[in-house]
Order: C-alpha cells, then sequence, then structure tokens
C-alpha cells in the first residue's frame, strides 16, 4: 500500500477573514424558497471571560425537510433531493457577537445500524484564537426523537448535554448560544 | 462487520495545532476546556457542500486584475492540488483565498496596522478546482504585519486559503507561508503544530517552472485533506 500523505494542519482564520469569507447571503439558507418549516437560529458566541467574540465563524451543513442530504454519498433512495435546498450555510459574529441564520428545520437522518438521528445541523466553528475548527450540532427542543439520538444520548452530563439543544425562543425563533469556556461551555465534537 | 457508512481518518497525533496553545495568546480564553466528544461518522459527517453547480459564484482568480489599475507589490503566481491522504485528487470543490496587500495591509476595517492601502488590490479570490483537483491564483506576494500578541511580535508573510473536500468533517481552513521566511521561527501559529513533517506543509515551494518569465514567480502548494479511514469510498 502507497505511503499515506500528511494532511495540512489547520491555521487560525484569524480577525480579517471576512475580507474572504464573509457572505451575508449565505447565512439565508432559505433564499431559494426550498420546502421545509422556516426556522430562525439565533444566538451569541462568549469567550471563557463571558465577553463576546466579534470575530466567529460559522458554518452550518444539514439535511432538507426530507431528512436527505445535497451529496452523492447519501443515497436514501426513498427521500427526494430539494433543488432549492444545497444544505449549507455561513455567517459570521457581528461586533456584539451576535449571529442570525436562516434556515428549514432538517428530516431527521439515518444514523449507524439502524439508529435514527433527531433532526440536527451540523456546525463548524471558526475564530481568532483557534487554531483550528470546532465541530459541534445544533438540535431542536421541540423534537421528541432527541431522547433516542445516538449523539445525544452519548452525552451523560446533562447540561452538556443541553448545550447542543437550541431552545424555542418565540415563534420559529431557536436560541443557541455558543459558550467557549466555563459552566455553560458549548459540547464540542472528536469526529 | 463493515461500517455502513465509510469515516474519514482520524488526525495523527501532533499533526494538527492543538487548541489552546498559550504562546498564541487568543488561544487562552477561546479553546475548549472539556474534553471533545467521540462521535463516529454518520451521514452527517461524511457529507458535505458540493459546488458542482456554480451557486457559489465565478471564480476570481486573479486578484492583480480587480481595479483600474495594477496593484503595487511582487507578482505571484500561486497554483497546487487539492488531494486527500491516499492522493486522490478532490474535485469540484471550493478554494477560498484571502490576504493582505505587499504593505502587509488588509482590506478590512479592523485592521488599524500603520501601512498604505492599495486602491488597486482587495485581496480575496476564489476557485474551483478541476480534474486533477488543481487551483491557480495570480495575486501579489502580502506583506509581514506586526501583531501584539507579545511584544515586537510579526506575522510571516501568508496566504489565507479555506477548503471544503469531500465530507464536512475534512473542510480546512489554513495558511501558506513562504520558503525561508524568517519570521516562520517566531510565529506561534505556524509553530503549533507539533509534527515538523506536517507543519512544513504548510510552506509553498518556490518552483522555477511555475515563474512566467518578466512577469511573476511561481509557488506550489498542495493542501492535503483527511482521507477515507477503511474501505476505499468511491463518489463518482
Amino acid at each position: 500500500m502507497a505511503a499515506k500523505l500528511i494532511p495540512t494542519p489547520g491555521q487560525t482564520v484569524g480577525p480579517f477573514f471576512a475580507l474572504g469569507l464573509d457572505r451575508p447571503e449565505w447565512a439565508d439558507m432559505t433564499r431559494h424558497n426550498p420546502a421545509g418549516e422556516r426556522v430562525v437560529i439565533e444566538g451569541r458566541v462568549l469567550d471563557g471571560d463571558g465577553a463576546p467574540v466579534p470575530d466567529a465563524l460559522i458554518e452550518l451543513w444539514q439535511a432538507n425537510a426530507a431528512g436527505r442530504y445535497d451529496h452523492l454519498a447519501d443515497a436514501q433512495a426513498d427521500k427526494q433531493i430539494d433543488p432549492n435546498f444545497h444544505g449549507y450555510g455561513r455567517v459570521a459574529t457581528d461586533a456584539e457577537g451576535r449571529f442570525a441564520v436562516k434556515t428549514i428545520k432538517p428530516g431527521p437522518v439515518p444514523g449507524r445500524g439502524n439508529a435514527l438521528q433527531a433532526p440536527h445541523i451540523n456546525v463548524a466553528f471558526f475564530a481568532r484564537g483557534l487554531l483550528r475548527q470546532l465541530h459541534t450540532r445544533i438540535y431542536f427542543a421541540d423534537e421528541p426523537t432527541n431522547a433516542s439520538d445516538p449523539l445525544l444520548s452519548r452525552i451523560e452530563d446533562a447540561g452538556a448535554r443541553n448545550t447542543l439543544i437550541a431552545r424555542k425562543d418565540g415563534p420559529g425563533v431557536y436560541r443557541f448560544d455558543f459558550v467557549l469556556q466555563g459552566r455553560n461551555e458549548t459540547a464540542f465534537l472528536d469526529i | 462487520m463493515a461500517d455502513e457508512f465509510p469515516s474519514y481518518a482520524r488526525h495523527r497525533d501532533g499533526g494538527q495545532p492543538p487548541y489552546l496553545y498559550p504562546d498564541y495568546a487568543s488561544t487562552v480564553k477561546r479553546a475548549p476546556t472539556r474534553k471533545l466528544i467521540p462521535f463516529e461518522h454518520t451521514l452527517s459527517e461524511i457529507t458535505g457542500p458540493s459546488f458542482t453547480s456554480g451557486w457559489a459564484g465565478p471564480a476570481a482568480i486573479d486578484l492583480t486584475k480587480q481595479h483600474k489599475g495594477e496593484p503595487l507589490g511582487e507578482r505571484i503566481i500561486v497554483t497546487g492540488r487539492i488531494l486527500d491522504e491516499d492522493a486522490r485528487p478532490i474535485r469540484n470543490t471550493l478554494v477560498e483565498l484571502w490576504q493582505c496587500n505587499a504593505a502587509g495591509r488588509y482590506h478590512h476595517p479592523v485592521d488599524q496596522h500603520d501601512a498604505p492601502l492599495d486602491p488597486n488590490f482587495t485581496g480575496a479570490g476564489q476557485a474551483i478546482t478541476d480534474d486533477d483537483g488543481r487551483y491557480r491564483f495570480v495575486t501579489i506576494k502580502p506583506g509581514a504585519y506586526p501583531w501584539r500578541n507579545s511584544p515586537n511580535a510579526w506575522r510571516p508573510a501568508h496566504l489565507h486559503f479555506g477548503v471544503f473536500g469531500g465530507g464536512f468533517v475534512t473542510r480546512l481552513i489554513t495558511q501558506m507561508y513562504f520558503p525561508g521566511d524568517p519570521l516562520l521561527y517566531y510565529d506561534p501559529i505556524y509553530r503549533s503544530t507539533a509534527d515538523e513533517a506536517a507543519r512544513v506543509r504548510l510552506i509553498a515551494d518556490y518552483d522555477p517552472q511555475l515563474s512566467e518569465p518578466e512577469w511573476a514567480l511561481g509557488y506550489a502548494f498542495d493542501m492535503v485533506l483527511r482521507g477515507r479511514d477503511a474501505t476505499p469510498f468511491e463518489v463518482a
């Protein structure tokens, strides 16, 4: 077997990433009018002092309303691709560390074995001061399948588990904060 | 039993920077303090955005032709391939680039470094890789600039690159450095990757074959993303 190539290390996005990465239109994943329940996810990013992080970038990847990813590796024949939904979004925090993204609630997607994964959005999180991205997921508080979700079930500490669950904050609005350190520190994934 | 979901390989120890690296002071209040939760890959991790339909917008591969005049600085060509660990090309993936100008100043309101902006240089571009996984940019060599990480600290000249690859877990944002830069030795961001063989991946090669006579210097810079863990899994 041929020797493997060594992967390129990540390096921080730094404070000036908006120059190359900020695409305000990508914060509206409903801009092509996809099928599904419209939701807004909003929140703040806070550092270890509880101070807002004004230079974070949140990338989102999710299935469509039927629970299918727009990707060739997703071969679920019983679910349709939605031509109006790519599933990828991106939003940067503002000067107060706030962000808001518009999307649709994803459908449940299969997990390993016979497991079903509760509706969730996959997150890659970047910031000045992070040498490479963090990964986490956003779940939705009003989904009964959260109780049997394989990832949520893996997290024994209820407080840590709850950091992955966006809470309802008005009609169609969910609140999800990224807390980088401290008592309410967001659970991040080793994937 | 074989996995239903082909996973991506995990990173080797030391092959990526740690989250907490106090020499880079901003990591101290931003690195997670809890142990990351290990989770096996599912469809959610092995899928990711694809850019074949052109929705990411038109290519912008010549950063020297985005304004009326030519930017100041040393004109360079930067090209390379996006590969996985098994040297398979990553086709049709988005490559995003941003950088400061030749004087070491970003076209960004937060950058207050006392160096001139260049009205003929913004410093952002994007490309989609071809069937060999190749990208190519024409730009100018960025300058070094001071930052407040420690007294009299200077960042080595660098380009910022973002690449996607096959799945959401292959996402990479990195920086490309220039060979022979004396500032690399002092730069905690560069030095944060413990494994030297991985770290030197961040330094482009000067390649006279890529230079164009009387016009521009050529640099080769490949980026290698996480590869498949087990059974090869061809995505057509």
